[in-house]
């Protein structure tokens, strides 16, 4: 039963039930506002977006693995493609492409191009310091260190900026092997 | 059957009724325990139908068998022949490394594990004559994510509480 990794989400995505994209970026968009309006600082918004983005990430992965039928990246280049192909398709409805790519082949640029959260949004001159996305990069780091890749993940290039596109920098830092949990005296 | 969380889980695993090579399927008084573990050894959930001898207390048993397959696919690994990228044996393997078994038999019961990239076990006890029960496994981490990790009160790498729905689709 081997299963065949597929090379793009759209069959998951054509599946899974999906909520109105409007609703969904509206919701998001109240849910950073009110960040903005509870905690006052930028910072201290970009810090929340990232641990929400987090705690969704250590759980969205479960869902990731069952329904796309994925077994194991080999390494860490099948592992981005997986995430710009798949995991974006499957969960926001677009696809990333994968770039920049270093010599040691541990960090690389996520791009992209089209991104259904932040449609309607302007920043308006006081938050000009959000990351109005930083979830994204919370649900990353999440769910790749629930598959033992500690990672760190952030945002090159952003449109609420003036740039031309969306870029996420995802570094991998350690692969942590797995370890036997219980100690010898317990 | 009708999940809240869309038709899409039903409609990709194969119904666990009836898994090929077995005249009943899991539905018959067939299972005989179910373990599920996360990546750090906490047993999420145990579940007995048919166990008449007990040895151990309940957490020794569960942490044997834990240890039994933390161990059992480390050496797996070792073995395996056509791999070139084995590691040593008792060395933490990473992610990805090394390959993995998927059941084991004896004379009086068949265990048969699933475990996903992120870490959790599935394990399921049985009697020795069940088929393939790769499937079913796989239908029950879909079961996993819709009941357990979608509940939004379920705090991650807590024991299940709440199991009895989850349960009753399991052992159907």
């Amino acid at each position: 039963m081997a299963p065949v990794v597929p090379r793009s989400g759209d069959a998951v995505f054509a599946n899974v039930e999906r909520v109105n994209a409007e609703l969904f970026t509206l919701t998001y968009g109240a849910i950073v506002r009110q960040l903005l309006t509870d905690l006052e600082e930028v910072e201290e918004v970009n810090k929340q977006l990232d641990q929400m983005g987090y705690n969704i990430g250590v759980r969205l992965i479960d869902e990731f693995l069952a329904k796309s039928n994925i077994s194991r990246c080999v390494d860490f280049k099948e592992t981005a493609e997986v995430i710009a192909k798949v995991g974006f398709k499957m969960f926001l409805g677009v696809t990333a492409t994968v770039t920049n790519w270093d010599v040691e082949g541990t960090s690389c640029s996520l791009v992209l191009e089209d991104n259904p959260l932040v449609e309607f949004v302007e920043l308006p001159d006081t938050c000009q310091g959000l990351y109005y996305c930083n979830i994204l990069s919370g649900v990353i780091r999440g769910a790749l260190e629930m598959v033992s890749m500690k990672t760190e993940v952030t945002w090159v290039r952003d449109m609420l900026h003036g740039d031309d596109a969306y870029e996420l920098r995802v570094k991998l830092i350690k692969q942590v092997p797995e370890e036997y949990p219980y100690k010898d005296d317990e | 059957m009708q999940f809240f969380g869309g038709s899409a889980a039903a409609e990709m695993t194969p119904s666990p009724a009836a898994p090929p090579g077995t005249a009943t399927g899991l539905a018959g008084n067939n299972a005989n325990m179910l373990y599920i573990f996360n990546r750090n050894g906490v047993c999420l959930l145990y579940r007995e139908w048919h166990r008449p001898l007990h040895t151990l207390d309940a957490q020794q048993d569960q942490k044997l068998m834990f240890g039994l397959l933390f161990s059992l696919r480390s050496f797996t690994a070792k073995m395996d022949p056509t791999s070139v990228d084995k590691g040593n044996l008792g060395v933490p393997l990473l992610p990805g490394q090394g390959c993995s078994f998927y059941s084991f038999r004896t004379n009086t019961y068949k265990l048969s594990f699933m475990e996903s990239p992120s870490g959790i076990k599935l394990i399921l006890v049985t009697h020795p004559k069940t088929g393939d029960l790769r499937d079913a496994l796989r239908y029950m981490y879909n079961l996993y994510v819709e009941y357990v990790v979608k509940n939004p009160l379920y705090v991650p790498g807590s024991p299940i509480k709440y199991a009895n729905r989850f349960i009753l689709y399991a052992i159907r």
